[in-house]
């Protein structure tokens, strides 16, 4: 397996350890603020009415009783959010998501908003609106939507492809692949095609959305807001407000989980509305039930799979019809998973469809590698029945059909040096896989890939008088980046670790900066930082050569100082960057180093899980007994947040396997929006979970860095569905796959 | 706006407050005394981030009204440094990367305490069945209880140390 | 909102019959509170019971056992003495929820809640538990199960409260167990469960309560399934007629918890697992 070997015998000094991170002392202290930890003189609450149908239109919305409530300073409709968009679709669909403008798409859409002294009067207030709708037919199944009598999401959607006339819930009908399917099912010794269900599912952070805006009147306004990207949350609220994008600034607290879900605003715009209406600022938080029912959790899906291969194990064709629910505005979910589906494979027939449907529930968001576990399942699930027909050892299996350096990926490009193979040896020599199992206890095994991405990143680096360094980002550290990104900057500079403090910049302290998704937090800003340092080590060369009054060709740095090279410079000691700094005054004053930059060629991640699981024959129940990860992160900088993305990950893709979904009645409700009955994994229900970290460089990173936060929620789905079907002898096709349905396909096999 | 005054202690200090009567103390802990440690997971008493002890009890702050701390001794996360030294608890999470995002992490180090406090020598079992109520997204809980097992030795050994220096 | 905190039971009482608006009890408040923040009820009134001395203490002995209606889960699964009489009974309490919830929850409070899954309630029948009931004018004794009349109802009048719970005289040579099934190891509402109490005479079961929960409007004793179980060592034979006679007893919903299919099945293999370990409690072979 090739590939450029230039970074993998790179000597790191700081990268690669495991140092301690610069906000840890806040976070145990509970000094650190997040969301709802802001609060501001004269502050309002604000709280919002949402919708209790599925799809209602709204007929009329009385407020004169609200308003005239003794302590209420704003209510808000559609009506005081004008369209600024300028018919970008997108942006009105985010507007329309924030606050129903004539009807209510889905259980729990805003309709209505107040700003009041105190938390009473608010609910006072809201209990005041009196909202006339009148209920229409609802859809919340993915199938169902499809059809062709299904009650219409938005008017604006027409299928692909169909006579452009009539309004359809199918937005988006997106095909990827290369070869000839046909021609390749034909060659298959053994052909199977199944269908597969997966439920919805919220990325579940502890810390709700919680914001506090505060607009003045002469158009300027402060947003305080937990985010994974106050840049774009920035732009979005200034478009949808009719504002400048330089007068509004954003600041990001620390933020209690994300995942995806705080990439998109949910009451943001709202907020800002209010405060703009009050004149005064205005506290927003989310309370459990609303994050559940008005933010944004992943597409339900339904999947139908085909993989034909030949007997000695190579596959000849793969196929799969992926149809994804995006909520009730169009989504690009479905084209995502026709993308993942198959590109742990090198598979030369291989199509896969996405289809983006929309229904009656709340708007589909990112959720780490989105799109991506739920194709996994349907893939990997079939790749063991498909090795389990032809009598070869499922990791055998995979290992035969991985993807490698040149392969052409079932969505387009071509790989460069990759990890699938690599993590599949080593899954396969896992200690592991040799442990011995016990009584209604199975082993399964599946892999994963998600893409990553680099985008827009803007980093500065100021170095103080005493040579200690600033560093300001601007992608939001969600699991831990700012003790990486540090240990970068210390690396580049050649200083100790504890020398440097990492910041999250404002909106107006900073250039733009995409947000903290895509695995891109330490890819990105760490590439910024990599070349702001490198800018800043220019500028220290030039003051040593200034200081010393030699040409700066003869200036090198190294190990944390200039050198003078050549001749008659002998004599001269090395300068430190403390030495440097303290003379910066004189020699042309602060001494800093910038990058703006888009990030390109991420490097894509690949995973293999294994699994260990003990079902309860009689009940159903199961039991996690063990859990390995094995994933390639290019180059680890912290080993430790390395292991913890791996870790997290993989206990969200069990939730999921197990006991996560959304459960919609007749009438189209959500009927458990709260951590009671949408089961989270708790502190008992997993083993530690053991990792691998595997470092196949990524030959664009200048230490070879690849996105590590995401994959690793890809493989757990399939991993548990088919160490289940090695445990209880059941192949479970509809996730979660929880303790009913399991004892249900339990009673089935038996009477079979 | 009916309300009520408490008085109480809260991390060893005498504070008074004036509070609604419906009002949780987790709000009176976050509004009225500024102590946002303590966080708002879910209001209902199944994440544990608003964890506390009330009386040396282990409780959910969401789950009590702040009328009811009226002369009685509250702890939160505030009061685990002892004079700016940090509790073994929130030393080892630091080491151990066993925090990501950080927002149960307060509720986590209440909750691993009052654990400590009770069993100096828990097994792995003990402590995920006294930490079940607290969620954790981020984690996997992996390098928490490991976070717990390491703390518990370090304490373990301090008091021995001190008993040894008798 | 009014709160008041009484000190005895008859001023807890007066205060229920006084308040014209809406007047709940706050016990450990993990039901109330949630309610609160669901916007599903709005009181008037709180009578906060926890400052009640007669609520407050465990008395246990082979005579008999009085818990006050304040004492937590906690202090509960604390007392050694209770817990050698009363497994099964105390299991059932510490399985609400987590050591959070469990330094406030009460077995009367999870009661007079009304579940139909509530964890203490089936255990507390099977044990022949007795509530003793304080109102304005009078005191009344009554049997457990005749508490919760419907998911969410009790048979209190406005003005009565719980002051505790009583536990029959404890023969030597009998156990009690509880078993509920939750797709988490904890944190979550049962989905079925099976309380049972057994007393042994030469080794077989002489006397026996089987009641379930969360597979009816409230719980189930099946006098049948006790039947099923009296006069045996638990054989593979009676066994099989106890889940039998379980799972015909059942007459559950499905929700967002279980199926009707599920919950009938499971519940006859809690029953037969909970009775095995309430008889070796009692001493069974």
């Amino acid at each position: 397996m090739g590939h450029d070997t230039s970074y993998t015998d790179q000597k790191f000094n700081v990268v690669g350890t495991r140092v301690k991170r610069p906000d840890g002392l806040e976070k145990v202290t509970g000094r650190a603020k997040y969301g709802a930890d802001a609060s501001a003189p004269g502050q309002l609450v604000g709280l919002i009415l949402r919708s209790p149908h599925a799809h209602a239109n709204i007929v009329k919305i009385d407020t004169s009783k609200a308003e005239k409530l003794a302590g209420v300073k704003a209510v808000i409709t559609s009506k005081d959010l004008p369209d600024h968009t300028g018919g970008n679709r997108g942006m009105l669909d985010i507007l329309e998501n924030c606050m129903a403008r004539g009807r209510a798409l889905y259980d729990g859409h805003a309709v209505a908003a107040v700003a009041a002294i105190d938390r009473q009067t608010a609910k006072k207030a809201l209990k005041l609106i009196k909202v006339t709708y009148k209920v229409i037919p609802h859809v919340t199944d993915v199938d169902e939507a499809m059809e062709e009598n299904a009650p219409v999401v938005q008017d604006y959607v027409f299928t692909p492809g169909g006579d452009g006339k009539t309004p359809s819930n199918i937005s988006g009908i997106v095909p990827f692949g290369h070869g000839d399917i046909d021609a390749g099912f034909e060659e298959a010794d053994v052909i199977v095609e199944k269908s597969y269900k997966t439920e919805q599912t919220h990325q579940g952070y502890i810390e709700p959305h919680a914001c506090l805006a505060n607009m003045g009147s002469d158009g300027t306004g402060e947003l305080w807001v937990t985010t994974q990207g106050h840049f774009v949350f920035r732009n979005t609220c200034a478009a949808l407000l009719g504002m400048d994008v330089a007068k509004l600034k954003v600041t990001a607290s620390e933020i209690g989980g994300g995942f995806g879900g705080k990439t998109h605003v949910w009451m943001e715009p709202v907020a800002l509305c209010l405060s703009r209406k009050a004149n005064r600022p205005v506290k927003v938080v989310m309370s459990r039930d609303e994050v559940f029912r008005a933010s944004g959790p992943t597409s339900s899906t339904s999947m139908d799979v085909k993989i034909g291969a030949k007997k000695d194990g190579t596959i000849t064709a793969a196929s799969a019809q992926l149809r994804y629910s995006c909520g009730a505005f169009p989504g690009i979910w479905g084209m995502l998973g026709a993308m993942t589906a198959f590109a742990c494979y090198d598979l030369k027939n291989v199509k896969a469809i996405g289809y983006n449907v929309l229904v009656n529930r709340p708007k589909v968001t990112a959720y780490r590698a989105p799109s991506a576990p739920m194709a996994a399942f349907g893939v990997e699930s079939t790749m063991d029945l498909v090795a389990a027909e032809i009598g070869m050892d499922p990791i055998d299996f995979r290992i035969k059909n991985a993807a490698k350096e040149g392969t052409k990926a079932s969505y387009g490009p071509t790989y460069g040096p990759i990890g699938i193979g690599p993590t599949l040896d080593a899954a396969k020599n896992h200690p592991h896989m040799k442990a011995k199992l016990g009584k209604n206890q199975g082993r399964g095994m599946a892999c994963g890939f998600w893409f990553n991405f680099g985008g827009q990143t803007c980093t500065d680096l100021n170095i103080g008088i005493d040579g200690t360094v600033n560093l300001t980002v601007g992608t939001v550290d969600v699991g831990g980046s700012r003790a990486s990104l540090s240990m970068i900057a210390a690396e580049e500079l050649g200083i100790s670790y504890d020398d440097v403090k990492a910041n999250l910049g404002d909106t107006a302290s900073l250039g733009h900066n995409d947000m903290t998704e895509g695995s891109r937090g330490t890819f990105s800003s760490g590439m910024a930082t990599i070349f702001a340092a490198r800018n800043a080590i220019d500028v220290l060369k030039q003051r040593a050569a200034t200081m010393w009054e030699i040409p700066v060709e003869d200036v090198l740095w190294e190990a944390g100082s200039a050198k003078a090279t050549g001749e008659g410079h002998g004599n001269l000691a090395p300068l430190t960057l403390k030495e440097i700094a303290a003379k910066s005054p004189t020699t042309g004053g602060p001494i800093a180093g910038h990058n703006e930059s888009v990030a390109d060629n991420a490097g894509v991640s690949f995973a293999s899980h294994i699994c260990d699981i003990e079902v309860d024959p009689e009940t159903g129940g199961t039991k996690v007994i063990r859990y390995t990860v094995i994933q390639d992160a290019g180059k680890a900088i912290h080993p430790d947040y390395v292991e913890g993305q791996f870790q997290g990950g993989a206990a969200q893709g069990i939730g999921w396997a197990l006991n996560e979904e959304y459960i919609y009645g007749e009438d189209g409700k959500l009927q458990n929006p709260g951590f009671l009955d949408y089961r989270i994994p708790v502190c008992s229900d997993l083993p530690f979970i053991d990792t691998q970290i595997l470092e196949i460089p990524n030959p664009n990173h200048p230490y070879g860095v690849r996105g590590v936060g995401e994959t690793s929620i890809v493989p757990p789905l399939a991993a548990i569905g088919n160490a289940l079907s090695n445990a209880a002898g059941v192949r479970m096709d509809h996730v979660p796959m929880s303790p009913p349905r399991i004892l249900k396909a339990l009673e089935e096999a038996k009477s079979a | 706006m009916a309300g009520v005054l408490v008085t109480t202690t809260v991390n060893g200090d005498p504070v008074q407050f004036a509070c609604p009567t419906d009002e949780t103390l987790l709000d009176s802990l976050r509004d009225r005394v500024g102590l946002t440690g303590a966080k708002e997971g879910c209001g209902t008493g199944d994440c544990g981030a608003c964890s506390i002890t009330l009386d040396g009890q282990l409780v959910c702050s969401c789950l009590v009204l702040g009328v009811e701390a009226n002369g009685r001794e509250v702890t939160t996360v505030e009061g685990m440094t002892e004079g700016g030294q940090l509790h073994p608890l929130q030393e080892k999470f630091i080491e151990h990367a066993a925090l990501q995002c950080g927002i149960c992490t307060p509720g986590f180090l209440v909750a691993a305490k009052a654990l400590l406090d009770k069993n100096n020598d828990p097994s792995e079992q003990d402590i995920r069945y006294a930490l079940a109520g607290n969620l954790c997204r981020c984690t996997g809980y992996d390098k928490i209880v490991h976070a717990v097992q390491a703390a518990a030795v370090e304490m373990r050994k301090s008091t021995s140390k001190r008993k040894s220096k008798r | 909102m009014r709160y008041e905190a009484p000190t005895t039971t008859k001023a807890a009482a007066g205060l229920l019959a006084e308040e014209k608006g809406d007047a709940y009890i706050l016990a450990g408040g993990t039901d109330l509170l949630v309610r609160m923040k669901m916007d599903m009820i709005e009181p008037d009134l709180i009578v906060d019971i926890k400052h009640i001395p007669a609520m407050q203490s465990i008395k246990a002995s082979a005579a008999g056992a009085t818990i006050g209606a304040a004492v937590s889960g906690a202090q509960l699964g604390a007392h050694k003495g209770l817990i050698k009489m009363w497994p099964g009974v105390v299991e059932a309490t510490n399985l609400i929820g987590s050591d959070q919830v469990q330094g406030r929850c009460t077995m009367v409070g999870n009661l007079c809640n009304a579940s139909p899954a509530a964890d203490s309630v089936p255990a507390m029948i099977a044990a022949g538990a007795k509530a003793v009931i304080v109102g304005s004018k009078k005191r009344r004794t009554v049997a457990v199960e005749k508490i919760v009349t419907g998911p969410g109802q009790t048979s209190l009048a406005k003005d009565e409260v719980i002051e505790s719970i009583t536990l029959p005289k404890r023969p030597t040579k009998s156990g009690d167990a509880y078993l509920r099934f939750t797709p988490r190891t904890e944190m979550d509402i049962a989905v079925v469960s099976a309380g049972i109490n057994v007393t042994l005479e030469r080794g077989v079961i002489k006397t026996a309560r089987v009641v379930l929960g969360a597979v009816a409007p409230t719980a189930v004793l099946v006098p049948k399934a006790a039947k099923a179980i009296i006069g045996t060592k638990l054989d593979d034979a009676a066994l099989e007629k106890l889940a039998e006679a379980c799972s015909e007893a059942c007459n559950p919903i499905d929700d967002k918890r279980g199926t009707i299919e599920y919950r009938t099945k499971v519940a006859g293999v809690l029953a037969v697992r909970a009775a095995k370990i309430a008889f070796k409690r009692a001493g069974g072979a």
